[in-house]
């Protein structure tokens, strides 16, 4: 097809899913269970989302292995790995509804590893201080997408009966990508994109849209994402009027692959730790002792010993310091390295090798396993392997209403990567794919519960709205010569990687601030060369628009924050401040300037607050805070 | 240690495409996508691939590699010489859309056709007891990362068009398995997996064993026990007679989902 053909293929659903990984898939599983006719947009084809590189496993306390777990200790646990600054709602809804999602799991199909007495098996992980994680040894992720996958296809067969057409009341569209949402006045009214097989334009016309686009790590060079994770539902979410929250909490996992330079970055799962595995430098010591923060001195452990011991005797001993939540385990490493005890290619030594069986290893960490040896012949069950910190995950996100994930904008909904608040400032392994399945779930609801209430009434695309969204998409097509999409995405991913990264200072913030300026500049002169039908350089173009309005706002909160709190550590202001506890940073976009304000975090319910010891709370909140505390008299009294 | 690797790519569409010779920079410890995402920045930015997790965990990047069907992400460099080109062309069994993308839409059709997951409506989430031996196996088949490099390389469908109506090939024979031996399934698959999804037109070659980036033994594990399950209901003596004597029809088995074929 010509480069300048503008012919849009039009479709009408009630529920448009943005993305279809595991937040994604359980939106429109819940969707299409309440009635709604429900479209499934995918970036890549269908079951191949960001979710199946998960490998750790779904934190839900369902006491299969430790009878002692309940709701209300992954509750604490979520709120102290994210230093208090999660949406207490939505961390307490995920603590207790996540059970009931995993379950429902079982029921659609997936086979989980299992206990002794045939339920459902649970590994450690750091940060949470009882075996939680539902697991297939290290490829969760990938079951759990399948299962939702196969579910979907389920629900088609189901249509397929009733309606002699499986993609009746559900469709996916593969390989397909949202540029712009569209709204009528204040509500969202559909979304726009191409099909990147053909190059064709695309439109939904529909009611409602769920955000369920995942994260942004391809804004920087080193990350265990791939290249769908460029910030498109933040970008969608802004460019429609709604807000962001907390987009300087960017989590760095302790563990990627350093080398070769070809895999730096790749995921190397958290469960080598749970499973036994330890950290070591070049000297051969167990460094993590030395960086437990005062916050969590109490719950772990002070020696090898007591942390060897905790393996086999959890209700005696304390946790090694290796389970420490990923921002502190991450920046420990750093500073190891730092220091000058790193390994040859600059990170440290996991060692599981020397501290468990290889057949063990072989049957807990398989894919791991295959993973070294085959792109770094590396024998993990014979040796240390190498590995360093990697941009992992966003925690911020569209800011939305913790029961039904409704953004500020009528009709837009937003859950899992995308959306913000649940994990504070930093989140624990395993409470992702969780995340994804509770609020998934409760998109679905909210979006149907918004149709319900919209009744007859149809919101309407206005022709100028979808002649800007075509000029905007071929606006790189149109000229001979100019900037390299891929150019210009390298640069930025070296420039957020090495000023807006693990650790920041105020002017290495703003030295990133005025190089994305001149990027939007570049941006503005993208040549792309080719057809529309398959056409990566285009296709770059387009995303690289997100990923700049994403790291722009990565900086400016980055800079804005001047204290250090779980994915976010400034060297110039190292310490955690109760007063910026107080406070989230929220982001919109004001034509083509981003604003920022300060917004006061939500009250914790009292019933909530109960839940801690006040001793440990007044490390995070001040006095006032703490007033309906039921030990709040003690507190006062000076015992 | 950077040496310049002589790749020679398909280039094209539906319509006609030919291999294009390149020179492509290659660093020590990259895979084959490292270099084709290499051309594609600096030489060829409307090269169409696939790709995803980098990892071998998504199954996006198959390709064939001087003719062996592969994953370009879990395809070192360092197996080749300096000197050698390397021929790099779409999966051969599938319709070409761009370059090395190809149309794999024939999978997803032959997975709609499968009656899905069918357990005891009486067993309520959360109460479901299985043992880790007996999931086992159908766990070893869900390690598949549904690449289709299997589908690709059977030459039940790679030689023979024609077996694409009445054969789903391996990765979904295995699905077969899977649901077949998965302890908390009580669907009967057998009799469609012979008559619909063509269990027979395997001769277990093992092909797809052979190319499977997960190392899953499909043919030993899962076609040919699912082969003995629809002997053994079939031509059993015993089951035969038990046939004739009961006066109870054998029940027909559960069908295969009508699919847009």
């Amino acid at each position: 097809m010509a480069t300048n053909d503008t012919e849009i293929e039009r479709f009408s659903y009630d529920v448009v899913v943005i993305g279809a990984g595991g937040s994604g898939l359980r939106a429109a599983i819940e969707a299409r269970a309440r009635g709604k006719k429900t479209a499934i947009i995918s970036k890549s084809l269908f079951g191949k989302a960001h979710t199946v590189m998960a490998e750790g496993g779904a934190a839900a306390a369902m006491g299969n292995v430790n009878s002692k777990d309940n709701w209300m200790v992954h509750f604490r646990d979520t709120m102290r790995g994210g230093k208090f600054l999660n949406n207490p709602r939505m961390a307490e809804l995920h603590a207790k509804e996540a059970p009931d999602r995993v379950w429902e799991l079982e029921a659609w199909g997936a086979l989980f590893d299992r206990t002794k007495d045939g339920k459902i098996s649970q590994r450690n992980f750091g940060g949470h201080e009882y075996p939680r994680l539902a697991h297939v040894g290290d490829r969760t992720g990938l079951e759990m997408i399948r299962t939702l996958q196969q579910r979907i296809v389920a629900l088609q067969q189901a249509d397929s009966y009733e309606f002699g057409d499986p993609d009746a009341m559900i469709r996916v569209f593969a390989e397909t990508t949202v540029t712009r949402l569209l709204k009528d006045g204040d509500k969202i009214a559909g979304a726009f994109g191409y099909v990147r097989d053909t190059g064709k334009f695309i439109l939904f016309e529909a009611p409602t849209v769920i955000l369920a686009t995942g994260g942004i790590g391809r804004t920087f060079k080193v990350t265990s994402n791939s290249w769908e994770y460029s910030g498109d539902g933040h970008a969608l979410a802004l460019l429609a009027g709604a807000s962001l929250m907390n987009m300087e909490f960017v989590q760095f996992h302790p563990t990627g692959m350093v080398w070769p330079v070809s895999v730096k970055g790749i995921l190397v799962t958290e469960s080598v730790r749970g499973d036994g595995g330890v950290l070591k430098n070049s000297e051969g010591k167990r460094f993590m002792f030395d960086y437990v923060p005062d916050v969590f001195r109490a719950q772990y452990a002070e020696t090898e010993e007591e942390a060897d011991r905790w393996y086999t005797d959890p209700d005696n001993n304390r946790r090694p310091p290796e389970l420490l939540p990923r921002d502190e385990v991450a920046r420990s490493i750093n500073a190891e390295v730092k220091a000058g005890r790193g390994t040859p290619h600059g990170g440290i030594y996991l060692d599981i090798a020397s501290r468990r069986p290889a057949e063990y290893i072989l049957s807990r960490l398989p894919s791991m396993h295959h993973q070294f040896l085959e792109l770094a012949d590396v024998d993990i069950t014979k040796e240390a392997m190498e590995i360093g910190p990697t941009c992992h995950y966003v925690m911020g996100g569209v800011e939305v209403d913790p029961d039904t994930a409704a953004s500020s904008v009528p009709g837009l909904f937003a859950a899992g990567e995308v959306s913000g608040g649940m994990h504070g400032s930093n989140r624990l392994g395993g409470n992702s794919l969780s995340d994804l399945l509770v609020f998934g779930k409760r998109a679905g609801d909210g979006a149907s519960d918004y149709l319900d209430a919209l009744g007859e009434t149809k919101p309407v695309i206005a022709q100028a709205d979808l002649d800007a969204a075509v000029a905007e998409a071929l606006e790189p097509f149109s000229r001979e010569v100019g900037e390299s999409p891929y150019e210009v995405h390298a640069e930025l991913q070296q420039t957020m990687n090495d000023l807006v990264g693990i650790i920041r200072r105020e002017q290495e913030v703003k030295d990133a601030l005025a190089a994305l300026e001149k990027f939007k500049e570049r941006a503005k002169a993208l040549a792309v060369p080719g057809e529309r039908a398959y056409n990566p350089g285009w296709h770059y173009a387009q995303d690289l628009r997100n990923m700049l309005l994403v790291g722009e706002c990565v900086a400016m909160a980055a800079l804005e924050r001047e204290e250090s709190r779980g994915g976010h550590t400034r060297e110039d202001h190292p310490d955690m401040e109760p007063e910026w506890r107080k406070v989230n940073l929220i982001l919109t976009l004001d034509g083509d300037t981003i604003e920022m304000v300060h917004q006061p975090i939500p009250v914790i319910r009292e019933d909530l607050l109960d839940l801690f010891d006040i001793s440990e709370l007044k490390k995070y909140m001040t006095k006032e805070e703490l007033a309906g505390h039921h030990e709040a008299a003690a507190l006062e009294e000076g015992h | 240690m950077a040496y310049l690797a002589k790749l020679r790519v398909w280039r094209g569409d539906a319509g006609s495409g030919a291999l294009t010779d390149y020179k492509v920079e290659v660093n020590e410890g990259e895979v084959v996508l490292d270099v084709l995402h290499r051309l594609q920045a600096t030489q060829a930015s409307d090269l169409a691939l696939r790709w995803n997790c980098k990892a071998g965990k998504c199954g996006s990047c198959s390709m064939e590699i001087n003719g062996m069907p592969r994953l370009g992400c879990m395809t070192r460099m360092s197996t080749f010489t300096e000197e050698e080109t390397l021929t790099i062309t779409p999966m051969r069994t599938f319709p070409v859309i761009r370059d090395l993308v190809t149309d794999v839409s024939f999978n997803y059709a032959k997975a709609r056709e499968i009656p899905s997951f069918t357990p005891d409506p009486s067993i309520k989430p959360g109460e479901f007891r299985m043992q880790q031996e007996d999931v086992n196996r159908s766990q070893e088949f869900r390690k598949c990362i549904e690449c289709f490099l299997c589908q690709n390389t059977c030459h039940a469908i790679r030689d023979h068009e024609d077996n694409e109506q009445s054969f789903s090939g391996p990765r979904f024979l295995m699905r077969v398995a899977e649901l077949e031996m998965h302890p908390a399934d009580e669907a009967d698959r057998r009799n469609i997996a012979q008559d619909d999804f063509g269990l027979g037109l395997c001769n277990i070659t093992k092909c797809c064993t052979e190319v499977c980036p997960e190392h899953i033994k499909i043919t030993d594990n899962a076609i040919i026990p699912l082969k003995e399950r629809v002997a053994g209901r079939r031509f059993d003596p015993l089951v035969w007679l038990g046939s004739k004597i009961s006066r109870r029809p054998e029940p027909a088995g559960t069908p295969a989902v009508p699919g847009k074929r």
